[in-house]
């Protein structure tokens, strides 16, 4: 194990080295990892232009400020017979070092500007989508389409405790990712629906905190198709590093396709709320919905973690009348983590996670959970 | 009373109330000292944690929610009980000592203000330990993460940093009215020691935002319990609003931390260098600008919480001036330096480190202040190398320093030269391995406080950790450097100690007596 882990990391110490030394022929390659992306939007370029302007700048101050000072500790060490002089004070050189990086500071704080009012120019925008945050994944809705899902982490528990190999695109890969046509002005409305998130894709130079009550704004405009990964950038509880943010851009065409067809699914989707289920269908159903969308709190057995997530196992909800189970999923617990599932999770989802939690872990209710039962509960609200 | 302080000899009771009850100066120095590395061993120990859980992808060593947990603990832990307890440590030994005075003004104040926080770090500590887990929320703790979505523990965080506040007040109170009212004669505003004038601008900071810190906990706490709805959108708060008074509180926060250490180094740099600070007064007009700054450029860490663009811009420019003062300072130092007979013994290696390192962060810092960027930069690895340049190559470099340049007096023993320069280049490069990379991983799109990361960031994760390693090596040398002196090192007797120092407190005799300055010096 330790022999392992030992050759692992050698193996990786040896890569990095290699990428270093390699310098200019790896250019490209090492760009990617040690430097901010360019991206594909005006907004990233802009962001990575200020950001190389500061950096050369700074680099240059550093140079000479640092050459200047390992002169003098070569120089004027008394090893090499150095006097001390007692000079101090000049009014001339202390103006000249207050005045001077003033002047840089402002021919800085110029293309600063103009790179911030690029970043919040979202007027005239051909499409708005917008962005929830829940712990811990995004809802995407595409406002005027009727077009609305939750996009979260595919990578398995598995994989994340070591148990099986990781895979290609550890924690870069979602259920479904946010798809944009290429060439249009995207409007991103961006907010939370319990603690604070952020949503950041940085290959658009997008970054904006998704606050409860609140709705912050971003735009994006690309021509490259392809698949841009990103990450939640604010401490969001234990699920933070797990809800990346995956966007898919396509050419207009394709992407006109694809909104049709969420839109047929919808509208075949309403059909089969009235449909009536199976005890298995709705078990098989209710498990893969629980472990993506429950689990993460009240564990995959159903026995939460003391003190934080109640129990599911045995708890008077789930051996309890349905109403009142249904009604937890529907409304939350104020003041709990406990969210609403209303808006998250379609009627068909919320029975069937009802029924297995009523059925599971030697929970043997026994009874059956309609979808038709969960639209009357919501009606009759 | 002439007898001497109690030691181990007159018996443990003795000993033991020497310390409870002591009201000298010296001894609270010391206490605050030993305490504060205490608390720099456990949340170094969380540090150690937190990369040997990074060192790879996945999760192996714990789970997220501890992982959580030790990230919060660490920040408050380091910024609380570490840096700042030093720093007051420091103060409570040289003040009186630099300006002439027997003692501080406010004695049994100053027991106080020691003595009441190991309980506010128990009652920290302990949340780890109950249902639930301890705070979880970073140490910035945003709400609503730190209040609906906290878990039960939060009240005894809550307590325990209205325990540390109050400390810090005391302490500072105590400063502030020690330099105002215990100069001995001819000890003018303007002949005071840099160190001094750095610890009286920053007890004001202390005076002036410790208060709102408190309110900001105390609004948590009636959001919790009370029902009030100060930070919850539902009830028709502002989460923002939190924000925005956490880093009113936050951002002079940071320059409390490290204005002392700006003194620290403007006391050594000379002394090695065998010649006078080049700007004494321009020095002290830009601490004084810095503090002043630090009131108005809270924003700039909520550049992507979606303020109007006005607001963006005026943060934006205000933080930039920072580096105006800012690099006043770094010129003088190195004019200071600039034509001295210089040595480089251990503290002056700490101080030369301090300055290029300090630099450093505050190159990222002009980076990060320009808010276009910093929508890349915020809340990524590169927002934590940033930081740690400049608290860590910036604060506890400059504690390091202190504690070389000044335990000959304090216990009246040298440290061993070779391990002191062992241990700095081992801190040195440990620190540069750990911190250096994460520049790097955060432009390359690592966010902050992430349990877990993709297969694209674990190359200098790895690294990043072996370097963390080697930096918590490093203080188990320093702590061993510094009992091996107390215990074994060279006596010394000259009262200069240093060939190149300068002020009143190498006028005393080395050991530096439990009583200095009963009779006010002249100060020419």
């Amino acid at each position: 194990m330790l022999k392992r882990a030992q050759a692992l990391f050698l193996r990786r110490l040896g890569a990095v080295l290699a990428q270093v030394t390699a310098g200019v022929s790896h250019a490209e390659n090492a760009a990617s990892q040690l430097n901010m992306p360019q991206g594909v939007t005006e907004v990233s370029q802009v962001a990575y232009d200020i950001h190389m302007i500061m950096m050369w700048i700074c680099t240059a101050i550093g140079v000479l400020v640092f050459g200047f000072m390992f002169y003098v500790m070569y120089a004027h060490r008394k090893s090499r017979g150095a006097v001390a002089e007692n000079f101090h004070e000049n009014t001339l050189v202390e103006l000249l070092w207050t005045v001077v990086p003033a002047i840089i500071l402002i021919v800085m704080a110029i293309p600063a500007t103009t790179a911030l009012l690029k970043v919040y120019d979202t007027e005239n925008a051909d499409i708005d989508i917008k962005v929830t945050g829940y712990q811990w994944k995004w809802q995407y809705e595409y406002l005027g389409e009727g077009v609305k899902f939750l996009s979260e982490l595919r990578t398995s528990e598995d994989e994340i405790y070591g148990r099986e190999p990781k895979g290609e695109h550890y924690l870069r890969e979602v259920t479904e990712p946010l798809v944009i046509p290429a060439g249009k002005k995207v409007r991103f409305l961006i907010t939370g629906s319990d603690v604070i998130h952020s949503w950041w894709v940085p290959d658009f130079g997008v970054k904006r905190d998704a606050v409860p009550g609140l709705f912050t704004t971003a735009w994006a405009k690309t021509d490259e198709p392809g698949v841009y990964v990103g990450e939640c950038t604010e401490l969001c509880g234990r699920g933070h590093a797990f809800m990346p943010v995956v966007v898919e851009v396509k050419e207009e065409e394709e992407y006109n396709q694809w909104l049709a067809g969420k839109k047929a699914e919808a509208a075949e989707y309403a059909s089969t709320i009235g449909k009536e289920w199976s005890f298995d269908e709705l078990m098989t159903r209710g498990e893969e919905v629980y472990n993506r969308s429950c689990a993460a709190c009240h564990m995959v057995d159903g026995t939460g973690i003391p003190g934080v997530f109640p129990a599911l196992k045995d708890s008077p909800i789930a051996l309890g009348p349905k109403e009142g189970h249904i009604a937890i999923l529907i409304n939350g617990v104020a003041g709990s983590s406990m969210q609403s599932f209303a808006d998250q999770l379609s009627e068909v989802d919320i029975a069937a996670v009802v029924h297995y939690e009523r059925n599971a872990w030697g929970n043997d209710v026994g009874d059956i959970t309609q979808p038709i039962d969960v639209l009357n509960y919501k009606q009759g609200q | 009373m002439a007898h001497g302080p109690a030691t181990l000899a007159d018996g443990w009771k003795e000993y033991a109330s020497r310390w409870l009850f002591t009201t000298n100066h010296k001894d609270i120095g010391t206490l605050y000292l030993w305490f504060s590395f205490a608390m720099f061993i456990l949340g170094g120990s969380f540090a150690m944690i937190i990369r040997a859980e990074l060192f790879q992808p996945g999760m192996q060593l714990i789970k997220p929610e501890f992982f959580n947990q030790m990230t919060t603990m660490h920040g408050l832990v380091m910024v609380f009980g570490a840096i700042m307890p030093a720093f007051v440590g420091l103060a409570n030994w040289l003040i009186p000592m630099m300006i002439g005075a027997p003692d501080m003004a406010l004695p049994r104040m100053n027991n106080l203000s020691f003595w009441i926080l190991p309980f506010a770090f128990a009652i920290l500590v302990a949340t780890l330990f109950m249902e639930g887990g301890g705070p979880n929320f970073g140490w910035t703790f945003y709400a609503p993460l730190s209040t609906t979505y906290a878990p039960d523990s939060v009240n005894y965080f809550i307590f325990a940093i209205h325990i540390m506040g109050a400390s810090s007040i005391m302490g500072s109170i105590n400063i502030i009215a020690t330099v105002m009212n215990m100069r001995a004669p001819g000890m003018t505003y303007m002949k005071m020691p840099l160190f001094v004038w750095t610890w009286l601008i920053t007890a004001f900071l202390l005076v002036a935002v410790m208060p709102v810190l408190a309110g900001a906990v105390t609004m948590m706490l009636m959001d919790i319990n009370f029902g009030t709805s100060f930070f919850d959108a539902a009830g028709g708060g502002d989460p923002v609003l939190f924000q925005h008074i956490f880093w009113f509180f936050g951002h002079p926060e940071v320059y409390i931390i490290i204005l002392p250490a700006f003194g620290v180094v403007s006391q050594i740099i000379p002394t090695f260098s065998r010649k006078p600070l080049f700007g004494y007064s321009s020095m002290v007009y830009a601490t004084a600008a810095i503090a002043f700054l630090s009131f108005i450029v809270w924003a700039h860490h909520m550049f992507t919480v979606g303020m109007p663009i006005a607001g963006e811009l005026y943060f934006m420019y205000a933080t930039m001036l920072i580096a105006v003062p800012t690099g006043v300072k770094v010129f003088n130092w190195i004019t200071t330096m600039y034509k001295g007979a210089l040595t480089f013994e251990t503290p002056m290696l700490f101080s030369i480190a301090f300055v290029i390192l300090f630099t450093f962060g505050g190159f990222t810092g002009l980076m990060l202040s320009i808010a276009a960027a910093d929508m890349q930069y915020h809340d990524t690895y590169f927002v934590v190398a940033h930081f740690h340049y400049v608290m860590v190559a910036g604060a506890v470099f400059s504690g390091t320093a202190a504690v070389y340049y000044w335990l000959p007096k304090w216990c009246g023993k040298m440290y061993d030269e070779t391990m002191g320069k062992v241990q700095f280049w081992v801190a040195f490069i440990g620190f540069n391995i750990a911190f250096m990379p994460q520049h790097f991983l955060g432009l390359a799109g690592m966010p902050r406080r992430y349990a877990d990361y993709g297969l694209q960031f674990a190359d200098w994760n790895m690294v990043s950790s072996v370097g963390a390693f080697i930096y918590g090596a490093a203080q188990i040398m320093f702590l061993f450097n510094v009992i091996r002196t107390i215990t074994h090192g060279k006596p010394v007797k000259d009262p200069q100690v240093w060939e190149g120092a300068e002020g009143l407190e190498w006028t005393v005799a080395t050991p530096a007596p439990y009583h200095t300055f009963a009779k006010p010096p002249k100060v020419k």
